[in-house]
């Protein structure tokens, strides 16, 4: 402590004022180190040349972006059209991320919405429940999801046995394997956030908006959905983005047809065929999309506020 | 009374919550443009009751009538009936506007007649500045105005209020209690208020309905339950008063003769019909005048001074040990006994009472 500082006088907050700098130096160090460090290098190379097997060539170069979005034909001499594959890539990983989500949401929000009504001690057992997946590693948990649901697997067997269906369901390497992978791989990052919504939810609010002539589903879409909304676009997101940059299951589940981004950036950065700068522009791209929704989110969350 | 003079009607209703049983049997009549008081101590089953009337709980036994119309199983959201609640329940995602406007939206007002009668509703309450505003920029009064506003715009049959005043500091607690008493007054709506503040009770109410254990003990005009309770808890429960083990030499109707501690015959009214035997006279301590000791109803000694402020109350010991207290108002020319002093008890004829246990 400063030696002119005045005896007692000073509360908590006084004390520790000088001291705010160094105090918060070990996180501004941490979020510097493992947070801007590596998204720099990323936006670095991306304009970098690339070398042939793998690995760049520091030399300034926009090709990267230029494949990303132009054809310039196979020998790069063509005058230059769009490029549709990757923007097509990115469409159709945005719209499994978003559905993908959406399906979380109409699971999860039921979900959440029960165990927050439950006695608080069934609650933590059901918490726990949702979470017990998460004990096992993301890609032995996929790889396990194929082999439930692949041709030969349990889950055909059993209904072949059954009689339900007379030959395989043919459910692996399509959009609906994916669609089950990312449901399963992120169902709880819908689930907890909206849990926690839920439990803070004054259930007076309900019995308020019944008194004044509102029935169930008005009183659902009115005031239910509007207070937990935090939690519901918390969840959102947590589910879009990573089911949006997710490999795995598009990997193991979906095969070639359902290629995503993920894919595409891993594919990059993978052995010696890989095209570092590429991948980083991808990524950066990416990254751009991600923090335009987060944007378009925060504005909104400000509008509520001040109307 | 014709029974369209009757708002709400609870005949004979019965409430378990597995083998306990909040209300047993609770009857009362509440008049049209009446404000009418549930008074008892915590757990006697007033939220319970105001519960089953909006339609949050259902009853077990019993009905409940609105203008002769019975509500059972019909759910909350189709009672013409409107609740301010004990910790207001306001939306906090909509300004204070919105919020008064909700009920009125809900019974298919149209949005320009909605915004205007909800903010006659604010002026009313006195809040027209801070429609805008939302719930949590406003202070605890202000919300509980709101609270009301909101419950009042669709012009509810009757209102219930859950011990609305009860997040209110004591200052707010009693210019609002001025305050709803006129509103109630100028919107002509009854009203039925929750509270378990005798005091509250006592200055607000048309009439009050005083329960305890789950069933109404007393029902009548603050000045009938205040000066002829009926029974032991009603006296004790409402206002402060002595409770004295008498004996019953006879009871003829309404009047009963007893024999007070001391030996000295007394003529008072009666509660019930009472059997002869030991009964308890309760005494109000403003109702007691001292004078001097001898050929008073009875002596006593002082044994302490509580300071008031508008009165000062003494403790005083009978010769049998039983304690008592008496108030006398605090004014120039009180003289106050001093500790020690045997002083004479004269109990205003009238003024107390035997009751049933
Ligand atoms: N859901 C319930 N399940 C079981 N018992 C209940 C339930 N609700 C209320 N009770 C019981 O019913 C009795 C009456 O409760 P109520 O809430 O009506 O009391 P109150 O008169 O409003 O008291 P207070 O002044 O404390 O609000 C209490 O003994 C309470 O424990
Ligand atoms: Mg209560």
């Amino acid at each position: 402590m400063a030696a002119g500082a005045p005896m007692g006088a000073g509360t908590s907050s006084h004390i520790y004022e000088g001291n705010a700098p160094r105090l918060m130096a070990p996180s501004w160090i941490f979020i510097g180190f493992f947070l801007l460090a590596p998204v720099i290098m990323m936006a670095v190379y991306s304009f970098l040349t690339k070398e042939f097997r793998g690995g760049v060539i520091w030399e300034f170069s926009l090709a990267a972006y230029d494949q990303f979005f132009f054809d310039r034909g196979l020998f790069g001499d063509e005058p230059p059209s769009i490029e549709w594959t990757y923007i097509g890539i990115f469409w159709r990983s945005i719209w499994q991320a978003g559905l993908a989500t959406f399906v979380c949401l109409l699971i999860g929000f039921p979900t959440a919405w029960f165990i927050a009504t439950r006695d608080p001690q069934s609650r933590s057992i059901w918490l726990f429940l949702v979470t017990i997946p998460y004990w096992v590693n993301l890609l032995i948990r996929t790889v396990s999801m194929k082999f439930l649901i692949r041709d030969t697997g349990p889950l055909n067997e059993f209904l072949l046995q059954v009689g339900v269906i007379g030959e395989p369901l043919g459910l692996i390497n399509t959009n609906f394997a994916v669609q089950l992978g990312l449901f399963y791989s992120y169902l709880p990052f819908m689930v907890l956030p909206i849990y926690a919504a839920v439990e803070r939810y004054d259930f007076a609010l309900s019995e308020a908006a019944a008194d004044l002539y509102s029935g169930a589903w008005t009183t659902l879409r009115l005031i239910i959905l509007p207070v937990v909304k935090p939690g519901i676009i918390a969840g959102c997101i947590l589910v879009f983005v990573p089911s949006l940059g997710a490999f795995l299951a598009p990997d193991l589940l979906g095969g070639a047809k359902t290629f995503m981004i993920g894919s595409l950036i891993e594919e990059q950065f993978k052995g010696n065929a890989g095209n570092w700068p590429f991948g980083a522009a991808a990524s950066m791209i990416l990254l751009t999309i991600v923090l335009c929704i987060l944007l378009v989110y925060a504005r909104n969350q400000n509008k509520t506020e001040i109307r | 009374m014709a029974s369209q003079d009757i708002a709400v009607s609870v005949d004979q209703v019965v409430k378990h919550y597995g083998n306990f049983t909040a209300l047993h049997g609770v009857s009362l009549d509440i008049r049209e443009s009446e404000f009418f008081t549930l008074l008892g101590p915590s757990g006697c089953g007033k939220t319970t009751l105001l519960r089953a009337i909006a339609g949050f709980e259902s009853v077990s036994e019993g009905h409940i009538l609105l203008k002769g119309e019975d509500l059972t199983g019909l759910p909350p959201h189709q009672r013409p009936v409107n609740t301010v609640f004990q910790q207001y329940a306001l939306f906090p995602h909509m300004t204070v506007l919105e919020n008064v406007m909700f009920g009125l939206l809900r019974k298919g007002w149209s949005k320009v007649e909605a915004v205007r009668r909800g903010q006659d509703v604010l002026d009313l309450v006195q809040l027209a500045e801070f429609a805008k505003r939302k719930p949590t920029q406003l202070s605890g009064g202000q919300q509980q105005r709101v609270a009301l506003a909101r419950a009042l715009a669709p012009r509810p049959e009757v209102l219930l209020l859950d011990e609305p005043l009860s997040a209110l500091d004591l200052k707010l607690r009693q210019s609002v209690r001025s305050e709803l008493k006129a509103l109630q007054r100028e919107t002509g709506i009854a009203f039925i208020f929750v509270t378990h503040d005798q005091e509250e009770a006592l200055t607000m109410s048309d009439r009050i309905a005083v329960m305890s254990n789950g069933r109404v003990q007393q029902i009548g005009s603050p000045k009938e339950i205040y000066e002829a309770p009926v029974n032991r808890f009603v006296a004790d429960f409402v206002g402060e008063t002595n409770l004295l083990d008498v004996e019953i030499a006879s009871i003829d109707g309404g009047t009963a003769s007893v024999v007070l501690p001391g030996g000295t015959p007394f003529t008072c009214p009666a509660a019930t019909v009472l059997d002869p035997g030991r009964g308890h006279l309760s005494a109000r301590p403003e109702r007691i005048r001292i004078t001097a000791p001898g050929d008073a109803h009875l002596d006593a000694v002082v044994t302490g001074h509580t300071y008031l402020g508008t009165d000062i109350q003494l403790q005083v010991r009978l010769s049998d040990g039983e304690v008592m207290s008496v108030r006398l108002q605090n004014s120039e020319t009180t003289s106050v006994p001093e500790v020690g002093q045997t002083i004479g008890l004269q109990l205003e004829e009238g003024a107390a009472r035997l009751l049933a246990d």
